[in-house]
């Protein structure tokens, strides 16, 4: 046992950022440390600088306590540092084994791949490690908890001791991440080291020996799991006590304000991804839609909202037919969205603050007089807005690009939910925010549902659903695998319909006996 | 609950084998229409199969084919096809269309050539060397896009390329050397656009039709203030002899298509094989692909995103230019201006249906090829169709290939994209 790496007094900014601000940090031989912090507290800046994309301002780094300059990934592979990326880094297209050659190339008589080496030497590492996957497979083709055994053999391939786990669960189903836990152990019984980055508590306290969070680009500590407890952490990680837990009354559902029967779309590309879905949602109701993402989520929520033609089937907003809606018309109706992609759809990035609070409604009065649009009571609304929505930006004549994420989203937030609205659409409403950020829209979508708003919240992260949802229906190849009462189900039994698994009798009735009234939040 | 019925939903594979069963059924109907019109039984139509008199070949007899039954078997076989498709569908299209199309070619050649006499070999032969300054222009797309560069400059390239390389070839009375400085030329003109594109970061598509324009201004400007007044001196290079392989030469139709041509037909068969093996059996190539699917994978393996970038473009350029050369000392020994007449372009088309793959960009260019030499012989046969219409022939087939009916191709994924380092 030792020191395998320390980073000390690393420092790096970037124009008006002050990303890495004299962060310390160890590494044991044989340890998984977690580092943790919020988005943009700095975590993936260092460690970009420590696999050699970035190049610190100030600070060394020492392996087994001799001090390195890394330039380059070239520089940390050899020193026998590895990634594995957030967003995978593999090349669909190719197999596994050209994707874990790629860079390191054996070759036959000096000039032709030698493909049934790696391939051999892939086959060893998965049996050592108990990583399964076929050399020969498509990485395209390939579920994404075996696309991340593929990229930590990769890393193994290249002989690493110290791996760096960039968010690894985000993409993941609850059984995939117990299988990803699993191997991590598997990896520090054979020697290795383990940096593991997240912003999830649950998981920290799971498989960390050691935590070191991370706030605003500074070091707040390093503590281990025994000593502290999900509050604590998440304390550090904002700066102030966070609340974890959802406080809402059981639900008063009325009649139905969204109907949807034997739903068939397709997407861009021609494919049919809802295949024949049926369910409703009543106003004073949050109906959750849990599934891992790609299932057909964006597609139906884009048909829901106008922006994708249905195949066939029938969507009933508020009694109405939806067919060949217009999106303006659905909006008109009563309809707001909180798009999954907030830079692609939900805001004009390049527009100032106050002309993308009135996207929806310039058009009508008082935001338009005939031809003309109404300066001074745009910006009035937006000045009202931000105060009421809690926006934090110097002020409203700003481009929404200059707004933190957090921050974007509640610009949405406020956008859609300002308006006299009888049914919700929100898709992954806290993706990538800060524990404050989720907790304050969180609030804000209760606080919709106890007005009589039909909510309808579509998110990969299963805690966020099950901590929102009155009735929660899991997706699956674009069909609802079963739809159960948030009240009476667990984690486990959602994950296994998550991943297309119709769970057992037994299971069912052990989910159903528990009973939980207040759920915790966990980031 | 519902008081409107669901719209039936016929699966999309159902439309398109409707759709193009008719088709055929109309191609079909087409050829019986027109070229049965004015046929007389006992006409013949007499195909020519040895090249010239000069050629090593073997001599073999002619074919000579009656008109009316050889027209009605093709006929027969395209509605059998058609009708086939719209009952039962097959499973490649791919297949379907090829033997539709041969059987219309043939039996428009027949029409054409009833009563007359018609060099075939003649013109597959002329297939072979029309497609050459395509397929050179495919294989530079495809090295440039495979690292995701587009370069739509080739046609501009090949322009520059074929000036300076007559010029050259005449000052030294060399044509090796003017092969060399096309190369060079190639290659530093892909290196500006690669310079521009990578470096700068300019538009891809920008910075390429600015060296289509360069290209083609530049040319016409040289050519018409200094090559056509010292023509002898700057302007007339002569060419490659035709080299015939020994033994190979003398086989039958094969022997005159394949094995008697001009050293740069040679040159990029053997461009065509060898970077086959590069792109999918060597480091270079996985890399090389790696950066065009995925830059970013390949940048934290160590790999260096924009060197791979650089060779590839400049050495497309350099393949560009060789196919420029062939314009000029490869087929006719001057430079007139305009003379690439959008082999450039043909080329980026040839490369997209050979779906970004040597072999299938090579076999691509041999359809174009054989479009522009079918073309060329048509008028000489004086067929009762406008040799306006006739030269759009090529061209018509470039637009129907990339309507994708025929296997459509999925580029590169960063096609196009400049990769920022963040």
């Amino acid at each position: 046992m030792g020191t395998v790496l320390e980073l000390h007094g690393i420092t790096k900014s970037f124009p008006g950022v002050l990303a890495n601000d004299h962060i310390n940090l160890s590494l044991e031989e044989g340890e998984i440390h977690a580092l943790l912090g919020e988005n943009g507290a700095g975590k993936t800046t260092l460690m970009n600088i420590l696999y050699g994309l970035y190049k610190p301002d100030e600070g060394e780094i020492l392996i087994r306590g001799e001090k390195v300059d890394i330039h380059g990934p070239n520089d940390a592979i050899a020193r026998g540092i590895g990634m594995v990326h957030q967003h995978f880094m593999l090349v669909p297209v190719m197999t596994v084994t050209e994707n874990v050659m790629l860079g390191v190339e054996p070759t036959r008589n000096g000039i032709f791949l030698d493909k049934a080496k790696v391939a051999k030497h892939i086959r060893e590492i998965s049996e050592q490690y108990g990583l399964e996957v076929d050399p020969d497979s498509y990485i395209g083709e390939l579920p994404v908890g075996i696309q991340q055994r593929v990229e930590i053999i990769k890393v193994l391939y290249r002989e690493a001791n110290i791996l760096i786990l960039d968010e690894p669960t985000a993409v993941l189903t609850p059984q995939e991440v117990e299988g990803l836990f699993k191997i991590l152990q598997t990896l520090i019984e054979k020697g290795k080291s383990i940096i593991f980055i997240t912003h999830k508590l649950k998981e920290v306290m799971a498989v960390a020996d050691r935590i070191t969070v991370l706030r605003a680009g500074r070091t707040v500590g390093t503590v281990s799991p025994k000593e502290v407890n999900p509050e604590k952490l998440a304390a550090m990680m904002v700066g102030r006590e966070v609340n974890l837990v959802v406080r809402k009354k059981p639900a008063q559902p009325k009649e139905a304000a969204l109907e949807i029967k034997d739903l068939y779309v397709r997407d861009e590309r021609k494919n049919m991804v809802v295949n024949g879905i049926s369910f409703e949602v009543r106003k004073g109701e949050v109906l959750g839609i849990a599934g891992v993402q790609g299932n057909g989520q964006t597609e139906l929520v884009y048909a829901l909202t106008g922006l994708l033609p249905l195949e066939s089937g029938e969507i009933r907003l508020l009694g109405r037919p939806v067919y060949h809606t217009s999106p303006r018309t659905i909006i008109e109706r009563g309809v707001a969205h909180v798009p999954e992609d907030r830079l692609k759809h939900g805001l004009v990035l390049s527009f100032p603050l106050h002309d993308n609070l009135v996207l929806c409604n310039y058009y009508l009065p008082p935001f338009a007089k005939g031809i003309s649009l109404q300066q001074t009571v745009i910006i009035n609304n937006a000045e009202k807005l931000i105060k009421q929505f809690d926006v934090r930006t110097p002020n409203v004549y700003v481009n929404a690009s200059t707004l933190s994420g957090g921050n974007q989203q509640k610009l949405i937030v406020a956008r859609e939910f300002s308006r006299p609205i009888k049914l919700l659409i929100a898709s992954q409403p806290t993706r990538g925010l800060d524990v404050g950020s989720i907790e304050y829209i969180h609030n804000r979508i209760i606080e919709k549902r106890d007005e009589g708003t039909a909510v309808l919240v579509v998110s990969s992260e299963l805690d966020e659903i099950i901590a929102l949802s009155d009735r929660i229906a899991v997706i699956y190849r674009g069909q609802i695998m079963e739809i159960v009462d948030a009240a009476k189900t667990s984690k486990e039994y959602l994950g296994l319909l998550m991943a297309g698994i119709q769970p057992s009798e037994a299971a069912k009735a052990a989910a159903k006996t528990k009973k939980e009234t207040e759920v915790e939040r966990v980031f | 609950m519902s008081k409107s019925t669901p719209r039936p939903i016929p699966p999309i594979q159902n439309r398109q084998r409707i759709t193009i069963g008719i088709s055929l059924l109309v191609v079909g109907l087409f050829m019986l229409l027109v070229f049965t019109r004015g046929t007389q039984p006992g006409q013949t139509a007499t195909f020519g199969m040895n090249i010239t008199a000069t050629s090593k070949a073997l001599t073999i007899p002619d074919l000579v084919l009656p008109v009316q039954p050889a027209l009605y078997t093709f006929i027969v076989i395209t509605v059998f096809l058609g009708a086939w498709q719209l009952a039962r569908g097959v499973k490649s299209i791919g297949w379907l269309v090829g033997i539709v199309a041969f059987c219309f070619i043939a039996a428009f050649l027949i029409w054409a050539t009833k009563e007359k006499s018609f060099n075939l070999v003649g013109m597959l032969s002329s297939t072979l060397g029309r497609a050459t300054p395509i397929a050179l222009a495919a294989l530079c797309g495809v090295i440039s896009e495979r690292a995701a560069v587009t370069n739509i400059g080739i046609e501009g390239i090949m322009l520059i390329a074929a000036q300076t390389s007559v010029v050259s070839a005449t000052i030294t009375h060399n044509l090796y050397l003017g092969v060399i400085v096309a190369l060079l030329t190639g290659g530093l003109v892909a290196g500006i656009h690669a310079l521009l594109v990578i470096r700068f970061k300019v538009d891809q598509i920008i910075s390429g039709t600015a060296i289509n324009i360069l290209g083609a201004g530049m040319t016409s400007f040289i050519s018409s203030r200094y090559l056509e007044a010292h023509i002898d001196q700057l302007n007339n290079s002569g060419t490659f002899k035709i080299i015939s392989i020994p033994v190979l030469s003398n086989i039958p139709i094969l022997g005159p298509i394949f094995f008697e041509n001009s050293p740069i037909v040679y040159i990029m068969l053997i461009i065509v094989a060898v970077m086959y093996v590069v792109l999918f059996y060597t480091p270079w190539g996985l890399r090389t692909r790696a950066v065009g699917e995925h830059p970013k994978a390949a940048d934290t393996l160590g790999i260096n995103v924009f060197l791979v970038r650089y060779i590839n473009v400049i050495i497309g350029g350099m393949i560009a230019g060789l196919g420029g050369a062939y314009f000029t000392i490869g087929s006719v020994g001057r430079f007139d201006q305009n003379m690439t007449a959008g082999k450039g372009f043909i080329g980026l088309a040839a490369m997209i249906f050979g779906k970004w793959n040597p072999i299938g960009a090579f076999l691509s260019s041999l359809l174009f090829g054989f479009a522009d030499s079918l073309q060329v012989k048509m008028q000489i046969l004086s067929v009762p169709i406008p040799s306006s219409f006739l030269a759009m022939a090529p061209y018509i087939v470039t637009m129907i290939v990339l309507t994708g009916i025929v296997g459509r191709a999925i580029p590169p994924a960063a096609d196009g994209q400049p990769y920022e380092k963040q």
